[in-house]
């Protein structure tokens, strides 16, 4: 399988990947990793007349903790560098624990956080932990940058608020305002699969309470999901079999899964409702520790 | 001046824009035109003749494809050759220093584990990718770190033992022993759940 023909350009600046872009009129893509971009072109899924690769911009690969706690990640890095990452270990337990879950460790060695975001996939993974973090991704075009909430960044399956003559630099996981707890649990067939069902969470504590929660689901919906409602209902609250029940129950209510090959929507939202409440159960621990 | 992509594919019209690249594979700098569009497996396989660089699934799932770009294991079907200018590309055929094998390819030999051989070239490069970072993986790090690599013949278990060999090589110890010492311990586990029966 070849893709078919496209013109490629690998820039040596952001400022010349969005010019080779906005002279492209729409007709451009930016290539990250790969790990999706290239077995759609093979497929033929798409057929781009420019690729921009943005693979020698070593400027773009940063894991960077600022001063405030908040994160940045540059576009070009790895599913592997987030999952080796110690700073990202310590400080944000969500995107650690699923880090390793992404696909398999020699797409990991390609794949970007930045691209699988931009991706949209419904059922990937990062979009779910960035939405569950409160994160965002900056874009940046011939009109400056600016900072989008990755929960209005996604708009459909595949689909993004980019304009064409766009390209995103980072990821912003924002700083915590307390202790930050977080999981992620994913169902999948064989490793390196995408999840059958999948749920980030992510809380900020103070004074024992939750004083922030996100929590986003993954592969049941024709979109990541933002489950606010469940998230909500954790708010102001310490962490107990009601509340952690309640929660689970909003989260599986929201959920939209189809039944295919990987099991019944019932079942899908089944495990939605198990994962929530596991991974919050297993916070409970930490929430007490932290009070 | 012939595109490299004429000769394994369609030729292409004069108005496509070919690109030049000069890519070192095996230590060795290869420079050809070649059309954006080439994978860099088909660089390999067809352009450069290196055919221990398998296609198994072409469609990014299987690793048989696996070689290492700039020392990572990358899937060579999802790779554009483009992308590899100015790089280093190590394939199977370059593992082996002259006539001298190296020490995963030695554990492959010594602990059969290659059943068909498809799948382990990739397996071979994704197990030295392993070894560069962890010289010390324990049974569960090789079985992660070789996840991306699927066999069909699901012999997994000499695969690890081939892994562990060349480790226990490479540190210098002796790697009959630290195969054995791993099979005495699965004996060990595999008893345990019989009484647990
Ligand atoms: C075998 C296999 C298993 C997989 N399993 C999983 C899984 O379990 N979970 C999961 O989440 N994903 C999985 N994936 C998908 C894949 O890992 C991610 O979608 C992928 O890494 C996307 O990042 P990339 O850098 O490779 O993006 P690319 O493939 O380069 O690009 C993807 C899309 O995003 C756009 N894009 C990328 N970067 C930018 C940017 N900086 N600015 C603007 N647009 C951009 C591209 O134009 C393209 O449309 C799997 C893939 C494979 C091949
Ligand atoms: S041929 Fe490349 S992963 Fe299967
Ligand atoms: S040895 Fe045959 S597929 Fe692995």
């Amino acid at each position: 399988m070849y893709p078919g023909r496209f013109r490629y350009v690998s820039p040596r600046s952001i400022d010349e990947a969005i010019a080779v872009l906005t002279e492209a009129e729409g007709e451009g893509k930016v290539l990250a990793g790969g790990q999706s971009l290239i077995p759609l072109l093979k497929l033929r899924f798409a057929s781009p007349g420019v690729l921009v690769d943005i693979n020698n911009l070593p400027d773009l690969d940063y894991i960077r903790r600022e001063d405030d706690g908040s994160f940045r990640i540059g576009a070009l890095t790895r599913h592997a560098t987030m999952e080796r990452s110690a700073s990202i270990a310590r400080h944000q337990p969500t995107a650690a624990a699923a880090a390793p879950l992404v696909a398999d460790p020699i797409v990991r060695n390609r794949g970007t956080l930045v691209g699988s975001v931009c991706h949209a996939d419904p059922q990937g993974d990062w979009a779910a932990v960035m939405i569950a973090a409160g994160g965002s991704v900056v874009a940046q075009g011939p009109e400056g940058r600016r900072t989008i909430p990755v929960r209005d960044f996604v708009t459909g399956p595949f689909q993004n608020v980019l304009a064409y003559d766009e390209v995103a630099v980072e990821a912003v996981i924002p700083a915590p305002k307390g202790t930050v707890v977080g999981g992620f649990l994913k169902l999948e067939r064989r490793v390196g699969d995408f999840a059958t069902a999948g749920a980030a969470v992510t809380l900020e504590l103070s004074g024992g309470k939750v004083s922030r929660a996100g929590i986003a689901l993954t592969g049941v919906g024709a979109a990541t999901i933002d489950a606010e409602d469940a998230a909500n209902a954790l708010l102001n609250r310490p962490l107990g079999a009601e509340t952690i029940d309640r929660a689970a129950t909003l989260a599986a209510e929201i959920a939209n899964p189809k039944s295919d090959h990987r099991g019944s929507a019932d079942y899908k939202r089944h495990v939605v409702h198990t994962f929530v409440r596991r991974i919050l159960a297993g916070l409970t621990e930490q929430t007490e520790r932290a009070a | 001046m012939t595109s490299l992509f004429e000769e394994i594919a369609e030729p292409a019209p004069d108005d496509v824009p070919v690109n030049r690249v000069s890519v070192t594979v095996n230590g060795k700098r290869r420079t050809a035109d070649i059309e954006p569009r080439l994978l860099l497996a088909h660089f390999l396989r067809q352009g450069l003749k290196l055919t221990g660089t398998h296609t198994g699934c072409d469609t990014t799932n299987c690793g048989a494809c696996t070689v290492l770009l700039d020392g990572k294991a990358v899937k060579s079907c999802t790779v554009l050759a483009v992308q590899a200018d100015g790089r280093d590309v190590t394939t199977v055929e370059g593992m082996a220093t002259g006539s001298e094998l190296d020490p995963v390819q030695e554990g492959f030999k010594d602990e059969h584990a290659l059943q068909c051989g498809f799948c382990t070239p990739g397996m071979m490069l994704s197990a030295r990718a392993l070894l560069n970072e962890n010289p010390e993986p324990t049974e569960d790090e090789i079985r992660f770190a070789l996840s991306g690599n699927l066999c069909r013949c699901t012999g997994y278990q000499n695969i690890v033992k081939a892994v562990l060999w060349a480790a226990a090589k490479e540190n210098g110890q002796d790697p009959r022993q630290a195969v054995a010492r791993y099979e005495a311990a699965q004996q060990g586990r595999a008893q345990q759940n019989g009484a647990h029966q």
